[in-house]
């Protein structure tokens, strides 16, 4: 090593690329998890931005400054969107996954890097098209579930709706790939010692969430090319007048729906118990129940899903059946919540940044989890269905928990990718603004959900006045908190201090802390030997 | 560190490649096309993004044949790799027919939907499951035993013989095709289009959808056809063919559960919807 160190692990090989080559048409992991990462910030500044719009308007009773309603619709529906497609799995899934699930399993690269590169460069295809839809005919006022009959040709006759459905097509098809490409190289090319059960748990996640995506997202593309053909040649899937049935489309969209949510949260699950793990200076508690359970959640995610529908008039036994198997979700949930806190439990606990929003993240989807399962009530949710309850409850466990595990990887993980160390002292600041910053933005939401506020309406009666002020005001400070993470961000690429290989001391055992900082552009050339790994308890 | 010289590892690291990029972008076109098609009338756009799509795919695939003749990047691993990838896509594609059965299903079962009034809708009249729908079966189960045929030829390394029976499968494929066309044009002048209610929405979509399959399998094993007849696949390395072969099968696996649901159930009406 030492006498090649002059030239650099990074680029020193001659088929590294450089300049824009580098990026447009990189093969290589790492890149493509960066260009993930990036495509996630920019697009949350987006999505936040119309948040803002949308809690803005929301700050006073009466009409502020969004005068035309479909204005209105259109960033409901697009700010949905662009979090869910754009931000949470482009950070979680391409690029923590992209970075981490091969330096975790001790293997180059990916198992077709190719695939790896088309499958971001559709992602961006696709929010190009979403941004497009959004200045097109009014945009897509459907909100993010698309149902018909407001999506038909009748109530959306323009561009936009076939410019979001397209727009999911393609970001639909980068899912597949990469979901294909997760799998395989999981499956296919750990090194020599790593049996599936001494395999980190972050890579369990990612091998699960894969799998979600594979069965979920082609659910997702018949449905939306059913719509195509209902709005645009005259079929009849979803129309009554032609004997097809629109919640037809709501049991495709929550077939797909329902796992999309798992999709977004395991990937979360796993990086967790990494944090946990290295800042409790523990091995994870119960390692073979978490990988079983995230298991189990993913499966049980696929037989649940009209618990979105309570309200379209199932009868009682199939209402009774969706809500007992929501409720056993609780189980294996509660089995990852109490291991994670059996984990700490006696452990040397270490309050870095990435542990606090690691606990921070506990703290919140225990809160959105347990308004999950009030709401899986089919009789309560009769009352909530479509309430600012709905709003906060998902707004807990995805806007709030999921993005936390974002913030909590990206500072866990930011000096193995850029060789540079943030602030302790700015992210502790950051991460105690972002945490009240969500909970006054979003608990209030609870109170207003029960008492009737409807969700997606611009207006609301002056009972509400109260509540909503305090939400905007939450929503304020987790603004204030998002640009001080990008300045974080900014200024620890900049002129952070150099990482060290291992920041993190004895907590810190997978992989990637074997490698030095900044990760080189090719690691494990020479596959570790995981044999000597601890085997699971 | 390793040197650059020797390989320390049995995967293939690919190099830097512009084709992903230009899939994205061309897939993009494509889309845009199809929306201007959809409500502007003018298909250029829609059939430019179709053949740069095309062309990034002829463009791209032809890399990966290269590679894989070189004889050093496709390690038994990597090969092992390769056939898992393509598996894994056919479950999506089995996901994606999901959907569309589902479709049938939803709309002409009582026990799924209660809206709906009767099965066919309107006036309409279900496809019997004998005619061209039989023969169809026939060829196309057929030419899932001739596909088997080849590849036993190339685990024997008789080339002839796999070339023989690959052509075979096409020419299979081929006529299923045309058979689907007639059926189709017959349907459209003298029964329903696609436009006349959910009975010919799910028909055209399920059938439809699976006649695509059915052509861009016809289109990989004529490829198979020409790279056999170049000589490309051993005994020990045609994960090409063996990737054409499953999705063959595949596509023959759901026509077998459309012939069934859609044209012999579908007709038979029983526990459907009341007959109009």
């Amino acid at each position: 090593m030492s006498d090649t160190a002059h030239a650099g692990t990074d680029g020193g090989h001659d088929h590294s690329p450089t300049g824009w080559r580098r990026w447009a048409y990189s093969t290589n992991h790492k890149d493509i998890g960066t260009l993930y990462l990036a495509i996630a910030v920019i697009a949350a500044v987006v999505g936040g931005a119309m948040s803002a719009m949308i809690r803005l308007e929301l700050t006073q009773p009466g009409i502020q400054f969004i005068e035309d309603f479909q204005f209105y619709n259109m960033l409901v529906t697009a700010h949905g969107f662009v979090m869910v497609f754009f931000v949470v799995m482009p950070a979680l899934i391409g690029g923590f996954g992209n970075w981490f699930v091969p330096l975790m399993i001790g293997t180059p690269d990916m198992a077709f890097p190719r695939m790896n590169n088309v499958s971001f460069w559709l992602l961006a295809a696709a929010l190009v098209l979403l941004v497009a839809s959004t200045f097109i005919a009014g945009g897509v006022g459907t909100g993010w579930t698309v149902y018909p009959p407001l999506s038909n040709a009748d109530f959306h006759p323009g561009m936009a709706v076939d410019f979001g459905i397209l727009s999911l097509h393609l970001a639909g098809a980068s899912s597949i790939l990469g979901a294909i490409n997760l799998i395989t190289t999981i499956l296919n090319m750990r090194a020599p010692g790593m049996t599936l059960h001494r395999m980190p748990l972050f890579v369990w996640a990612m091998l699960i969430t894969a799998f979600l995506l594979l069965m979920a997202i082609p659910v997702l593309a018949g449905a939306l090319t059913m719509l195509l053909t209902d709005r645009n040649f005259g079929t009849a899937f979803f129309s009554p007048e032609g004997g097809g049935d629109p919640i037809f489309w709501q049991h495709l969209f929550w077939f797909f729906g329902h796992p999309e949510v798992y999709i977004m949260v395991i990937p979360a699950f796993g990086v967790i118990s990494h944090i946990i793990s290295t800042f409790s200076k523990k091995p994870i508690f119960g390692y073979l129940g978490m990988a079983y359970a995230m298991s189990a959640i993913g499966f049980v995610g696929f037989i649940v899903w009209a618990h979105h529908m309570y309200t379209v008039g199932f009868n009682v036994e199939t209402r009774s059946y969706f809500v007992i198997a929501t409720m056993v979700i609780a189980v294996p949930t509660g089995v990852k919540i109490f291991s994670w806190l059996a984990t700490m439990w006696g452990g040397s606990i270490d309050f870095k940044t990435p542990m606090l929003y690691a606990m921070g993240f506990i703290f919140l989807f225990v809160a959105g989890g347990v308004t999950g399962i009030t709401l899986a009530n089919a009789g309560v949710d009769q009352a909530f269905h479509d309430t600012y309850f709905v709003v906060a409850h998902f707004h807990y466990v995805l806007s709030v928990a999921t993005v936390f595990a974002i913030y909590g990887g990206i500072y866990y993980w930011l000096g193995k990718m850029s060789g540079r160390q943030y602030s302790e002292v700015q992210g502790r600041w950051q991460f105690w603004i972002t945490f009240i910053g969500v909970n006054v933005l979003f608990f209030p939401q609870h109170f207003l959900g029960m008492a009737g506020m409807p969700r997606r309406i611009p207006d609301y009666p002056d009972a509400y006045a109260g509540w909503n002020m305090v939400s905007s005001i939450g929503g304020l400070i987790t603004m204030l908190g998002a640009f001080m993470f990008l300045w974080i961000l900014y200024r620890t690429l900049t002129a952070g201090a150099p990482a060290e290989d291992n920041p993190w001391g004895e907590g810190a055992t997978t992989l990637e802390w074997t490698v030095p900082s900044p990760a080189p552009f090719h690691t494990h050339e020479v596959l570790p030997d995981t044999s000597d790994l601890q085997a699971a308890e | 560190m390793a040197s650059d010289t020797t390989k320390t590892h049995p995967w293939h690291l690919v190099e830097p490649s512009p084709w992903p990029i230009l899939a994205a972008v061309s897939a993009a076109v494509m889309a845009v096309g199809l929306i201007v098609f959809m409500h502007e009338d003018s298909p250029w756009l829609l059939i430019l993004g179709l053949v740069l799509v095309m062309g990034v795919f002829t463009g791209w695939l032809r890399d990966v044949v290269a590679e894989a003749q070189g004889g050093i990047f496709h390690s038994e691993l990597v090969q092992k790799g390769l056939r898992l990838g393509f598996v894994l896509f056919i479950v999506s594609e089995v996901m994606f027919f999901f959907a569309f059965f589902w479709a049938y299903f939803h709309s002409s079962l009582p026990i799924l939907n209660n809206v709906a009034g009767t099965w066919p809708n309107g006036d309409l009249e279900a496809i019997g499951a004998g005619g061209i729908p039989m023969l169809n079966t026939l060829i196309l189960l057929s030419s899932s035993v001739t596909v088997t045929i080849a590849h036993h030829a190339i685990i024997e390394n008789d080339r002839p013989k796999a070339v023989r029976w690959t052509g075979i499968t096409v020419l299979l494929g081929v006529i299923f095709l045309g058979f689907q066309i007639f059926e189709y044009a017959e349907l459209i002048l003298h029964s329903f289009t696609i436009s006349d209610g959910i009975y010919p929405s799910t028909f055209y979509m399920a059938t439809g959808f699976h006649g695509f399959h059915v052509l861009v399998g016809t289109i990989f094993l004529f490829v198979c056809f020409m790279r056999l007849r170049a000589g490309h696949f051993k005994a020990e390395q045609h994960v090409g063919f063996e990737a054409a072969a499953w999705y063959w099968h595949f596509v023959d696996v759901v026509w077998v559960f459309l012939y069934i649901n859609v044209y012999f159930w579908g007709a038979t009406g029983f526990l459907h919807l009341p007959a109009s």
